[in-house]
């Protein structure tokens, strides 16, 4: 029985679920102390000075530093000239929260004691917080070098007016996605422990091999004395792709301490100091025909980039402006974007990455569309479509080719499962009755840009390359071990790359253990983001188990004196086509490969072992149709779902219990986004005002529905497994669906577009004609 | 400072610690169980939550010198005829109710309350059980059929 | 996160308590189940030096009848008072307030008393108590006094206790078991009430309109003298001074204050 496509149960569960994960907070070496930085509590001002004195006096502090002491280290990596972050702020802070100075004492407590003690007079600057107030006449500058807050700038090259011209109607729309916190359980943090061996750091990190190129370059210490490990790692979802502070610090720290130093953030601290999400405004114009047939769009991104360009944050926009088109053939697209600094917390990934916001943009433009032109929202989608047969599809813009998909089969699929014409005349017929809620129905045909990547596209990031590694060693009882360089958070690498082996090798689930996450044991990797663990790493197990088993084929036909051809592998052992009982097990295979005595004399001892770096021709392209039913209070304004329909294209599914976790979750954080969650600043003084979980409002259970999922599946035809991921779909999916749905339930109020998140409030002045 | 005996899944432990020191604390550093976690400062994310004499409670926001003398359990603490799991805990691992996994402790210790309180709750009451825990990866529905999978093979018990 | 250095001080009498408040001043807090303080000490909002745990004065817990009313120790938990038959019998508003304190592992651990003394107006507890009549019993060095809800709320986070005064009981009027109703209108199902309305007979008292849980009296007037529900509905934001946060604006909030009595006033009829 295959494996692959079978709801096999995780690998990883046992030791999460009795309390034996290790995660780093969960690491404590004897003689280890404990750092904590002192924040900036302005959004921007001069440092004027820091009084450190009345710190160092406090119990158990073993000392504090500021910039001044890292002096002679670089800025941190990645960042764009003129732009780039400093390890600590030194003349000038740039976001409340920046670090500015290091306490380490004996223990956590004692770190939170000496902090306040730290002194810093500052000379307050001016703040800006939005796109809007870094671009203003006369604002306030970040970096003063650079005379201007605007990072980068790419016009469209075309403003394709002439199709706008043409066009039967136009109409526009300016979007705002807001700034969301990313908010994995498990903060950043990680554990130095430099000795006379080299250096060992345990960081909460997606990307430990990146993590380790970046920190031994930093820290002028060659890599095979710099190791990585990323532990049980408590969610990601982005914001763990990219290096922080205390990553750099601390292993300094340990040195000059002689002591393993550990930090790890307090939720108020990873509020402000962990990398934020989204956070673009859109200016979009759509040219349309009378059928709602779409001719010509344009669309200008800003992004707000926050105090710093970070290395993953800058590519945000430009992912969006690729995939602005969503599924869509419009003849006509033009796109442009600027990244702008502001005094926040810097922008990074987080799920979906650039696609959320431009899959939420597209989805609205189609419903304003149907608005316009009094089509259903379902018929503008359909005549819109690229249709099955149109690809491999070539987009505006050369680097997306779209791998294949059936949006039209998505659709329906969809369809049947929401049962619109029922539906629709719920929604009359509520319509009628003042006491009961309005209903509204919202769409979401989307598609992203995943399984990072073809070789050049995470180079653009910083990273050390676009591949993924696995290595496959046999041991001499016919176990297998598999190291993978993409180090999961979550997603179930263990057990998804074991059934993918285990099909191909013939070795039993329970015979095949996956190691990740630790630089010295895994050759290289690149990391766990992009929706790329399926297609590339998944990829990597797959040809390198084919290539093994050639070796192992040739062993067991020795063995059974038989021809190579005639070797099939099945229930652990090897047996000859055609000869029943003819067989030879994977143990005895196991033992000869290391027994030159025994094996055929073109291979030599350890031959069972392989090892391969997938390279990826293209992207991956998942796809899928999201419906969503609302109920809206009339007098309060609330949103309720009634209903979430979530049909996914993702390929090849290797578990589906992984797959549909992987979506429940995506789609309960754009849920979340939709609804609920924003990141907010004092426009006046730029203090964060979110800047813990009561405030900042993460949906718990009784918030959220139940997913009635389904599924397509169109092959990817790049890799060999016809995966394309799934870790973001639903992050990218659902926000437009339910917005839609918010709307539609509106438009007898002539409601045309609301902001996320579509809080209670805001719905109640859209019903009331008010901004 | 205070010498603090707390009886943790069935073992008396004591420990002289500061006044201020945290249950959680306690627990995680003291007493060396790191199976319960801690994921905000405020009291919201639920994944410090154990058992304080057989109720939940979230030990972030509890001092260790109250509990003097009382009973605590954490996810280490439980045990079933599921290979060693409980049914809480096999629960999880058959409908999939968990994906990093730093939540779960937290999860499944509220979870193991409810059921002992309401063996067979219904998905509303499951929902709003968990109300006070967080998860950021799963998005709540695999967890409700944990737990209602708990609740159909001995959970309640 | 974590609270500044204090010494614990366990009493165990009333007396002791008082004498403790006494002794350290105001440098000196009590500590019940901790759940409204221990959150503020740990964001270094709230930093005593003292706390004086009063969780093991017996006398403290437990919900009795007495005559015409309930009396409610002042340590007894909101998840108590949930699932007390006593209450549900002679105070169902209050039962059904503490029901939708915090989540189920605060309800586990907060008491009524914690609620009450920290002075909150949007605590679901003081706006039902207020609603339901109750009176508070602070026990202080002179002896004790009972004070009604209309002069124990003063104003933000302050009431009518004194430094050195215990809050040892809550005395909850019998109630009818119809014609109450409490709501609370929440942004997510477990949060803070954006506003909450508690009706019971002819009371009609706002949570988080104000500083305090606020009577509304224009609403109480206009029933009494007959108009209907909308109507009177329309007065419930009168000489009320709710504030704008994250959650909601003050504009928003009046609004919803005559959503929420209108909702009041109707569940509470339907209920006699």
């Amino acid at each position: 029985m295959s494996l692959v496509g079978a709801k096999v149960l995780r690998k990883e569960d046992p030791a999460l679920l009795t309390g034996h994960g290790k995660f780093v907070d969960d690491f404590s070496p004897p003689n280890s102390c404990f750092g904590q930085f002192v924040m900036s509590d302005q959004a921007h001002a001069k440092i004027i000075s820091i009084d450190v004195s009345e710190a160092l006096k406090m119990p158990g502090v073993l000392g504090v530093w500021t910039a001044a002491d890292f002096i002679s280290f670089p800025n941190l990596p990645g960042g764009m000239p003129d732009f780039e972050r400093p390890v600590l702020a030194h003349d000038r802070v740039r976001w409340a929260g920046e670090p500015i100075a290091i306490v380490v004492a004996e223990n956590r407590y004692q770190a939170a004691d000496a902090v306040p003690t730290v002194i810093v007079e500052y000379e307050t600057l001016d703040a800006v917080s939005s796109v809007a107030q870094a671009t203003a006449p006369g604002a306030p500058l970040l970096f003063d070098a650079h005379r201007s807050n605007v990072l980068t700038k790419v016009p469209m090259l075309d403003d394709l007016e002439k199709h706008f011209v043409k066009s039967f109607s136009r109409a526009s729309l300016r979007i705002v996605n807001q700034r969301c916190a990313v908010v994995p359980i498990e903060t950043v943090g990680c554990l130095a422990d430099w000795t006379l061996d080299g250096l060992t750091i345990w960081a909460t990190t997606q990307a430990p091999h990146h993590l380790r190129n970046k920190l031994a370059s930093w820290l002028d210490t060659p890599q095979n004395l710099c190791r990585v490990v990323a532990p049980d790692v408590g969610g990601g979802f982005g914001a763990k792709i990219v290096w922080y502070p205390e990553f750099f610090v601390a292993p300094l720290l340990s040195k000059w301490l002689r002591r393993p130093v550990k930090f790890m953030q307090t939720r108020s601290e990873s509020m402000v100091q962990m990398t934020h999400g989204r956070d673009q405004v859109h200016d979009i114009e759509v040219g349309f025909e009378k059928n709602g047939k779409i001719n010509a769009l344009r669309m200008v991104i800003s992004q707000n980039l926050g105090a710093y360009g970070d290395p993953t944050g800058l590519g945000l926009a430009t992912l969006t402006g690729w995939m602005a088109a969503g599924c869509y053939k419009i003849a006509h697209v033009s796109t442009g974007f600027r990244t702008v600094v502001t005094n926040t917390t810097p922008v990074a990934a987080y799920r979906g990455a650039g696609r959320p916001e431009a899959t939420f943009s597209i989805e609205r433009i189609i419903d304003l569309v149907a608005l316009k032109t009094n089509v259903d929202p379902v018929k503008v989608r359909q005549i819109n479509f690229i249709q099955p047969n149109e690809f491999p599809y070539e987009t505006h813009n050369e680097a997306v080719i779209y791998d294949s998909g059936d949006f039209p089969q998505a659709l329906d699929e969809c369809l049947r499962l929401l049962d619109y014409d029922a539906v629709k005349a719920e929604q009359a017929k509520n319509l009628a009755d003042k006491n009961a809620p309005l209903i509204g129905i919202g769409f979401s045909c989307w598609l992203e840009i995943a399984g990072f990547g073809p070789n050049g596209s995470l180079e653009g990031f910083g990273h050390l390359a676009s591949w993924e590694s696995a290595q496959i060693r046999i041991a001499p009882d016919g176990s297998a071990t598999i190291f993978i360089g993409s180090s999961p958070h979550g997603q179930g690498h263990e057990t998804f790359v074991a059934q993918i082996a285990s099909d191909e090798l013939g070795i039993p689930f329970e015979r095949i253990s996956v190691i990740h996450g630790d630089t010295a044991t895994v050759i290289q990797g690149v990391g766990t983001m992009g929706s790329r663990g399926v297609p590339t790493v998944g990829s990597a197990v797959k040809v390198a188990s084919e290539r093994l088993m050639v070796r192992a084929k040739k062993i067991a036909a020795h063995l059974l004196e038989a021809a190579e051809q005639d070797i099939e592998v099945k229930d652990n052992a090897f047996n000859v086509r055609g000869t029943p009982g003819k067989k030879v097990s994977w143990s005895d295979v196991g033992l000869t490969s290391f027994q030159p005595l025994r094996l055929p004399p073109e291979l030599q001892a350890g031959t069972l072992e392989e090892r391969l770096f997938h390279e990826s021709p293209n992207f991956s392209y998942p796809s899928g149709a999201y419906a969503c039913v609302v109920e809206v209070n009339r007098k309060t304004g609330k949103v309720k779902i009634q209903k979430m329909i979530v049909v996914d294209d993702c390929g090849t599914v290797i578990n589906p219990l992984l797959a549909e976790g992987q979506v429940h979750g995506g789609v309960a954080q754009g849920i979340a986004q939709a609804l609920y969650e924003q990141v907010c600043y004092d426009p006046s003084t730029g203090q964060p005002i979110t800047a813990n979980l009561i405030d900042y409002l993460i949906p718990s259970a009784p918030d959220l529905p139940n997913y009635i999922a389904g599924r397509i599946t169109t092959l990817c035809p790049n890799n060999p497994l016809g995966a394309k991921g799934i870790g973001e779909s639903g992050a990218v999916g659902s926000p437009p669906a339910v917005v839609n749905a918010v709307v539609n339930a509106l438009s007898s109020f002539g409601v045309e577009h609301i902001d996320m998140p579509v809080t209670p409030e805001k719905v109640w002045h859209a019903m009331n004609g008010r901004k | 400072m205070a010498i603090v005996r707390i009886k943790i899944n069935g073992v008396m432990q004591q420990h002289d610690v500061e006044d201020r020191t945290l249950l959680i604390h306690y627990i995680r550093e003291n007493s060396r169980l790191t199976g319960a976690h801690i994921g905000c400062d405020t009291s919201n994310c639920g994944a410090c939550t154990v058992l304080l004499n057989g109720s939940a409670v979230k030990s972030c926001t509890v001092l260790a010198v109250q509990v003097q003398d009382e009973e605590v359990t954490t996810v280490e603490g439980l045990s079933g005829d599921f290979n060693g799991l409980s049914p809480v805990q096999e629960g999880f691992r058959q409908q999939h109710g968990l994906q990093c996994g730093y939540c779960t402790p937290g999860m499944v210790m509220a979870s193991t309350a409810l059921l002992r309180e309401n063996p067979k709750p219904t998905e509303d009451d499951i929902r709003h059980a968990l109300e006070g825990n967080i998860c950021r990866c799963t998005g709540y529905e695999m967890i409700v059929n944990s737990v209602r999978w708990a609740a159909e093979n001995g959970g309640g018990k | 996160m974590i609270p500044a250095l204090f010494t614990h001080v366990p009493v165990t009498t009333i007396k002791e308590a008082s004498d403790a408040l006494n002794h350290y001043g105001d440098d000196a807090k009590l500590l019940a189940g901790g759940h409204s303080l221990i959150p503020l000490m740990k964001l270094r909002l709230a930093t005593p030096g003292y706390l004086i745990d009063i969780a093991r004065i017996n006398d403290l817990r437990g919900i009795r009848e007495d005559k015409d009313k309930l009396v409610v120790g002042a340590l007894t938990t909101h998840e108590q008072i949930e699932n007390s038959p006593l209450i549900r019998k002679y105070a169902p508003i209050i039962g059904a307030a503490a029901k939708l304190v915090g989540d189920p592992q605060v309800r586990n651990r907060g008491t009524i008393g914690g609620s009450v003394a920290h002075g909150d107006a949007a605590s679901d507890l003081s706006v039902a108590l207020f609603g339901a009549n109750a009176s508070f019993v602070a026990t202080g060095p002179n002896g004790k006094r009972v004070i009604s809800a209309v002069d124990f709320f003063l104003g933000f986070w302050t009431t009518a206790l004194n430094q050195d005064d215990v809050l040892t009981e809550i005395h909850i009027p019998y109630a009818p078991s119809t014609n109450w109703s409490y709501q609370k209108f929440t942004i997510r199902s477990q949060d803070w009430a954006v506003v909450s309305v508690a009706v019971s007979g002819s009371n009609i008292i706002l949570g988080a309109m104000g500083e305090i849980p606020l009577r509304a009296e224009k609403c109480e007037q206009a029933i009494a003298s007959g108009a209907d529900f909308e109507q009177a509905a329309s007065f419930a934001d009168e000489g009320t001074s709710p504030s704008s946060d994250i959650r909601a604006s003050a504009d928003y909030r009046r609004h919803l204050a005559k959503v929420l009595v209108f909702d009041a006033l109707t569940e509470a009829k339907k209920r006699s």
